[in-house]
């Protein structure tokens, strides 16, 4: 039995993909997504801990002005082996700051296949889809699908109490007896 | 008319899992394909395995063995790359087999209330009774096709 043939447009876009490893697994991501990379050592200093109930993926925060990124641990969120993580990268349009391996390579994507119906559970909020590459099949992440609106309500509610659990803590520092 | 004109004859693929034999419908059946590489990454879906690629397709592999015997496959040989609907919409999949398909001519007895899900009817061959197999109800997917119908099976990379 026959199939449509995939759909094509013609001239073919391409789009700039950056191929990373999280535990041994290679994932890609649009260049355009990624706004930043940056060592996981460098942001450390500026990292505060956060602890979210329910979400483990998610252990750290960072504030930028007044805009806050959630660390999330790539190697948790897809439920591989515990990764240290040694980069990350900075997800644009999103509040997820992505804790990554390293990188493999950049490549030319030139089509991206949906991912097939059959996959049914959460993986279609984390892919865009799949691409065909050098002879392999690499899914495509989805910047906005590493915290979902509840998961990020869920952060949010916690690094307000963080927030106010160190202020009281400031204040009573400050009203104490020298 | 004659009795055996009255007899719908339809055409199914009869596949091996282990020591069973199970049949699909013929209209159902794409391709039997030699194993290829299986290419895995993290998903939440029971049955599938990854994707394999044929013919520039990338085809889930979804091992229904568990399902139908209780016990995963130890040896594959082939792919029965089949067609699962998802409402209108319809993609390949691809089943692993354990031995050569045989493509016959048969008269299908419907399923009865107290059948599996699965089981889209009966057929007698060579004195066994065999089951004709709903792939639509046996691989997963179902739930999540009104969802998914709206999504194009292929897109273009976008800058």
């Amino acid at each position: 039995m026959r199939l449509a043939a995939p759909a094509k447009s013609s001239p073919a876009k391409t789009e700039q993909i950056i191929l990373f490893r999280v535990s041994g697994q290679l994932f890609a991501v649009s260049s355009a997504s990624v706004q930043e990379v940056r060592s996981a050592d460098s942001m450390s200093g500026a990292a505060m801990e956060i602890s979210a109930p329910g979400l483990r993926k998610v252990r750290h925060v960072v504030r930028r002005g007044d805009r806050s990124l959630f660390i999330v641990n790539g190697a948790m969120h897809f439920g591989l082996h515990a990764a240290e993580g040694a980069l990350l990268f900075v997800l644009r349009k999103t509040r997820t700051a992505l804790l990554i391996d390293g990188i493999d390579k950049m490549a030319t994507m030139t089509r991206l296949q949906a991912l097939p119906l059959s996959f049914c559970h959460e993986e279609r909020q984390w892919y865009r889809g799949l691409t065909a590459l050098d002879q392999s099949v690499v899914p495509v992440v989805k910047p906005e699908g590493f915290l979902s609106p509840e998961e990020l309500a869920l952060l949010d509610a916690a690094l307000l109490q963080a927030d106010n659990t160190a202020a009281a803590a400031a204040l009573e520092e400050a009203d104490s007896p020298q | 008319m004659t009795v055996s004109a009255e007899i719908e004859l339809q055409s199914f693929v009869l596949l091996r899992l282990g020591e069973r034999r199970f049949a699909v419908s013929a209209r159902q059946i794409a391709e039997l394909v030699a194993p290829s590489r299986v290419f895995r990454f993290p998903h939440h879906t029971p049955r599938l395995e990854g994707v394999i690629l044929r013919r520039g397709r990338i085809v889930p592999v979804c091992d229904v063995s568990e399902a139908l015997l209780g016990k995963r496959l130890t040896s594959r040989r082939f792919y029965l790359i089949a067609v699962r609907n998802y409402g209108t919409q319809r993609e390949w999949i691809a089943i692993p087999v354990t031995g050569e398909c045989e493509l016959i001519n048969a008269e299908m007895m419907a399923a009865v209330e107290s059948d599996a899900p699965h089981v889209g009817g009966w057929l007698s061959h060579d004195g066994d009774v065999i089951e004709v197999l709903n792939l639509d109800m046996l691989t997963p997917g179902t739930e999540q096709t009104s969802v998914q119908a709206a999504a194009p099976p292929t897109v273009e990379a976008r800058p």
